[in-house]
């Protein structure tokens, strides 16, 4: 599921598990990482404002 | 593993950094007069070491002094980790609410011994340094874990709070604790989480244990070889302390010595000693030595070859990517077959998964299944590759660092061991897939040691 909400940060490995890319998300992202976000059932992902 | 030889102790020729002469320090220090069978009483214990400085209740000061003397003597944590034990003490001791202090003795690795050695020999040693601990960080309870399968050695540590019960200044007070057994059991999250009721499985941090652990109190988590070493820096201070070691790796350490040697056990060593003058001490080794296993099954190979220059301590290991970790040394002989042996103890520690991160689950089981068809040459392309590949896939993607010290551990046996993997992967098992396996697991390692019945 995340993985289709978030295609350009999220891929999944050979078991359906997500692999991150966690370089900060561009503006235009950031609503779609949220609803990724929301979307994981078991709440393993967290969007995170940028220190400082 | 021969079992019960915790009572060999030698003296070990350090190797120097140019630092100049050494002074006369001895070793053993915390297996001095360890009785060869049954628990040092309370007395003798006292008769060895001096009276413990016990110190006024009240005096909160006089007692917080053992974190500055713990700086001095430079105490790093003997679990594995090695972190600065006086900077733990003094997180837990300014956290909110009243410290409590955990000594963990469940000892998961399979390789190792020290722990349990200690427990069942010298326990006022650890209940010294648990007490000790607790009082400087303000604590008014000591918790000892030890793993629900340690049979006599728990037995004799209840004796042994028993025997200090009846002695006045003898507090806080120290509570003994069973913990399951397991190889993630044993881990301070895991094990804070099972204080509290829970599963005794890793939790994903934070709040760490330091800032919210049993019963939501700071705590302190230790290992029980750290706190014996805080028995004896508080009776004979941080120079005594650092009369032994190297100045970044201060002091003495336990080791677990494993393989086909004359006398494995568990040893005292200086850190800084050559690991020939420790298989010296073990009787030398009975056959040819294929590689050494350094820090348990988290840890690292090195071959056979490189051995007799290494010397135990983290920086004389690190230029072979290895670290002594909990103090475990495990001598794999020429006789055995390093393929059999990895897919053996990848397939053990897939099975101690504590099954909660999807990739530590599936990835250390398809790490197992690849070796294993590697080690029958039933592996289909480059197997390999496939290692390597599985490696980066579930490197750091767990709770805790399990699935990252099984890669480390399949790595490092997939450089060193190449040539036999290569080997296998081509032509299947050889005549030693067959021998009885050596790298100590629990299905091959009595569980309580031999002698232990006394």
């Amino acid at each position: 599921m995340c993985a289709e909400l978030l295609p350009e940060r999220i891929v999944l490995d050979e078991w359906g598990y997500p692999i991150l890319d966690e370089r900060p998300l561009p503006a235009e992202l950031v609503s779609h990482a949220q609803r990724a976000a929301q979307a994981c059932p078991t709440f393993a992902l967290l969007v995170e404002r940028e220190r400082g | 593993m021969s079992p019960n030889l915790n009572g060999t102790t030698a003296e070990l020729e350090p190797i120097f950094d140019g630092t100049g002469p050494r002074s006369a320090a001895t070793l053993p220090r915390l297996l001095e007069g360890v009785p060869a069978r049954g628990a040092m009483s309370l007395q003798t214990h006292l008769d060895t070491h001096g009276e413990l400085p016990t110190g006024r209740r009240r005096d909160r000061r006089g007692a917080a002094a053992l974190i500055d003397q713990i700086e001095q003597a430079g105490l790093g944590g003997r679990g594995g980790a090695g972190f600065p034990m006086a900077t733990k003490m003094r997180t837990v001791a300014a956290g909110r609410g009243k410290p409590i202090v955990v000594v963990n003795a469940t000892e998961g690795e399979p390789a190792s011994l020290k722990d349990r050695t200690l427990l069942e020999t010298l326990p006022h040693l650890v209940l010294d340094g648990a007490a000790l601990a607790a009082r400087a960080i303000g604590a008014d309870e000591a918790i000892l874990c030890i793993c629900e399968s340690a049979g006599v050695g728990f037995e004799r540590v209840a004796q042994a709070i028993a025997e200090r019960d009846q002695l006045a200044g003898h507090w806080p007070r120290i509570v003994l604790s069973s913990a399951p057994q397991g190889y993630v059991a044993g881990h301070e999250s895991a094990l804070v989480n099972h204080l509290n009721g829970g599963p005794a499985k890793p939790t994903f941090s934070p709040p760490m244990p330091f800032e919210r652990g049993v019963r939501r109190r700071p705590t302190l988590v230790n290992n029980a070889e750290t706190v014996a070493h805080v028995a004896l820096i508080a009776r004979h201070g941080p120079r005594w302390f650092r009369e032994l070691g190297l100045a970044d790796q201060p002091g003495s350490t336990l080791i677990t010595l494993s393989g086909p040697l004359a006398y494995p056990g568990v040893y005292e060593v200086e850190y800084g000693a050559s690991l020939s003058s420790l298989l010296d001490a073990a009787g030398g080794t009975r056959t040819r030595v294929r590689a050494a296993l350094f820090g348990g099954y988290a840890g690292t190979w090195v071959e056979g070859a490189s051995l007799p220059k290494l010397a135990l301590s983290n920086a004389h290991l690190a230029p072979y990517g290895a670290g002594l970790g909990a103090g475990v040394v495990v001598l794999l002989s020429e006789l055995a077959c390093p393929v059999a042996e990895t897919a053996r103890v990848t397939r053990w520690l897939a099975g101690e998964s504590a099954g909660q991160c999807g990739p530590c689950v599936h990835g250390l089981d398809a790490l197992a299944n690849t070796l294993e068809d590697v080690c029958r040459g039933t592996s289909q392309g480059d197997a390999m590759r496939r290692v390597d590949r599985l490696s980066l896939l579930v490197n750091r993607r767990g709770a805790c660092a399990h699935p990252d010290g099984t890669v480390r551990f399949v790595t490092s046996a997939a450089d060193v061991f190449a040539e036999e993997l290569a080997d296998h992967a081509r032509h299947g098992s050889c005549e030693a897939c067959e021998r009885q396996p050596e790298l100590p697991l629990p299905s091959n390692r009595p569980m309580t040691k031999a002698g232990s019945s006394s």
